[in-house]
């Protein structure tokens, strides 16, 4: 070791302490650094294992609902990625009365990107006929419950049809668009959707616009 | 069998260490009560411990057989009800006996300098056991175990940005699955009771280096040489004290004064266990929920959904705000300002009983906000109970300002320089 530390014209030193701080100082870095690398290394494969499996991302691909045989009024319930999508055949009082209480609503013109951009409308829909929703509350994850026939008349006066989640008290139009003083902060997701024909719409991709 | 026991001893320290922290450890001599549930605590972690043991043998992990293993535990083992119901009423046991020893902790100041790491580490156990209890309650996969997980998992989604994709992350799919069902066990049976342990072990290493708190908030170490003879404790306290202070003679030696009274208050405390678990296991739908004697469903969610009894105030709080991210950061700050109390609270004086008035109040009030806030919680949304819910929620944050404010020059009694005969 031909050169000695700074400090070594201060005071001597002993036998045990480090001659040469600078590599000393390379030498626990490097070891760090490189030692940091492996523990970041290590952890991905901890980390990345808890993503969706292959099979769940396959389970989560699109799904075909037949919708010829909904009633005006009904609603039906599907499963795409374990969800519960509902499809809803709306009448046209229930279309009509969509612009009536929109002075109660938190983002009447779906400004939120809750839904793809075909469904920013007033009605949330490609068809004004058919609303397509995920039935889970923007909340906490429940699922609301779909209250017609004047039902809803009790939650929101004014309105007879809507959704109104049990868990917390949040209500919705049918429109999935969420109502004001209720804790859920966003409309209902609109899924992505598309119809193949008019008894067949297909939940989980888009196509060509319609 | 003494020269069996040295040469044991002189290998490893058995003797010394349970003299050290069980059998001489210097204990003041007017504990009451209240100072039995650390001791309970630990009670109730073995039963959870070792009845978990034995639920592992023969409940199945997966979203498909979980609910029916659950059954098979009830119905087809041997037994198997009772150490089901021993584990179930251990959980809602182990919330009680926390959260009087918290309360204890609190009306005695026993958070306060120079115990607060010892107050951060049973603050780290209460969150490790609440995440325990919570992956617990998911495993029957019964129906409110299905949607109380959707609800807790769904307010990581509340954080900005990487909120939606750190939901699917956690749950290993795009809702509550097998998956989800899965990882929590491993942690529940592995990850977090081995943190839970490691946790407890610190917490009662630091509080063997502090020392135990008392009702009058006296210390009982003095400063070496500062005591005379008369004054020191007569009883055999282990040298490892003894040698670092002077112990007054305001101490018993942990054995076995101390132990006697845990076992009087073990056997009141067994009474009510087995009383419950024979009798109420279900608590009325507080400790086991009816809507979780159901198999869970994707599709349906049940009419009201309540966390079980020991979060219905932190869920009451999440609720009374109107905004989802608030809402969330309101929940969380009511735990993180309990982990705050010994830099919150300014006082000088540790127990209630030399403090002002105020103070007294102050805990007397936040302990009945509290459990109307867990009212609020667990039982159905109705209108008046939003403006309540906020109004508590003002209340409970209020305690901890109040007490910020009022402590800093507090009008307090003479503190005794030693625990009154």
């Amino acid at each position: 070791m031909s050169n000695v530390s700074v400090d070594a014209n201060q005071s001597a030193p002993k036998d045990n302490q480090p001659q040469d701080n600078t590599r000393r100082r390379f030498l626990t870095v490097a070891t760090s650094v490189v030692g940091g690398v492996g523990v970041v290394g290590a952890a991905v494969p901890f980390i990345a294992s808890w993503n969706p499996s292959a099979k769940a991302k396959a389970a989560g691909a699109d799904v075909e609902v037949d919708i010829s045989g909904i009633q005006p009024g009904q609603l039906i319930r599907v499963m795409w990625r374990s969800k519960p999508v509902w499809v809803v055949r709306r009448t046209p009082e229930t279309l009509a009365g969509l612009e009536k209480h929109e002075g109660q609503l938190k983002d009447p013109n779906s400004e939120a990107e809750q839904q793809p951009g075909f469904a920013q409308n007033r009605y949330r829909s490609l068809k004004e006929e058919y609303l397509i929703l995920v039935g889970i509350c923007t909340h906490l994850g429940c699922s609301p419950q779909h209250l017609k026939d004047g039902a809803f008349e009790e939650i929101v006066e004014g309105v007879p049809n809507g959704f109104f989640c049990p868990c917390h008290g949040s209500k919705f139009d049918m429109a999935g668009r969420v109502f004001e003083n209720v804790p859920a902060p966003l409309n209902l997701v609109v899924p992505p959707y598309q119809f193949v024909d008019d008894k067949t719409v297909i939940i989980g991709s888009e196509g060509e616009a319609v | 069998m003494q020269g069996f026991l040295a040469w044991i001893e002189e290998r490893i320290p058995m003797m010394r260490v349970a003299n050290m922290h069980a059998i001489q450890y210097p204990a003041p001599r007017n504990m009451n009560f209240w100072y039995v549930f650390g001791f309970l605590a630990t009670i109730v972690l073995v039963n959870q411990i070792i009845t978990g043991i034995w639920l592992t043998m023969n409940f199945e992990p997966s979203a498909e057989r979980a609910f029916a293993s659950v059954e098979f535990i009830m119905r087809e083992i041997d037994y198997g009800w009772i150490i089901r119901y021993m584990h179930s009423t251990g959980a809602s046991a182990f919330f009680v006996v926390v959260y009087m020893h918290m309360f204890r902790g609190m009306i005695y100041g026993s958070y306060q300098k120079p115990r607060e790491l010892l107050w951060v580490f049973g603050m780290f156990i209460y969150l490790a056991l609440m995440a325990e209890a919570f992956m617990g309650y998911v495993l029957p996969w019964g129906q409110m175990s299905y949607w109380g997980a959707q609800v807790i998992v769904s307010l990581f989604g509340a954080i900005p940005v990487i909120g939606p994709d750190l939901v699917i992350w956690i749950q290993g799919d795009y809702v509550i699955s097998g998956a989800t069902l899965n990882r929590f066990f491993a942690l529940h049976v592995i990850a977090l009771p081995l943190v839970i342990v490691i946790l407890v072990f610190l917490h009662i290493v630091a509080l063997h280096e502090v020392g135990s708190n008392n009702p009058d908030g006296v210390a009982i170490k003095h400063k070496k040489g500062s005591l005379p003879e008369s004054e020191k404790t007569p009883y055999e306290i282990h040298e490892y004290y003894t040698s670092k202070y002077d112990i007054a003679d305001d101490v018993v030696p942990f054995f076995p004064h101390i132990v006697l009274k845990d076992l009087v208050a073990f056997c009141v405390f067994l009474f009510v266990f087995c009383y419950i678990m024979f009798f109420a296991p279900e608590m009325g739908g507080k400790f086991l929920e009816h809507p979780n004697f159901e198999i869970a469903n994707p599709l349906k969610t049940p009419e009201h959904i309540f966390p079980v009894w020991y979060f219905t105030p932190f869920y009451a709080i999440l609720k009374a705000v109107p905004d989802k991210l608030f809402g969330v950061i309101a929940m969380f700050g009511a735990i993180a300002a309990l982990f705050a109390l010994p830099w919150i609270d300014r006082g000088r004086v540790k127990s209630w009983r030399y403090r002002c008035g105020l103070h007294k109040w102050n805990l007397i009030v936040f302990a009945i906000v509290f459990i109307f806030l867990g009212y609020l919680g667990g039982t159905p949304q109705e209108n008046w109970k939003i403006v309540a819910s906020q109004i508590a929620t003002v209340m409970y944050f209020g305690f901890f300002v109040a007490m910020f404010l009022y402590s800093k020059n507090e009008n307090t009694k003479p503190v005794p320089a030693r625990i009154p005969k």
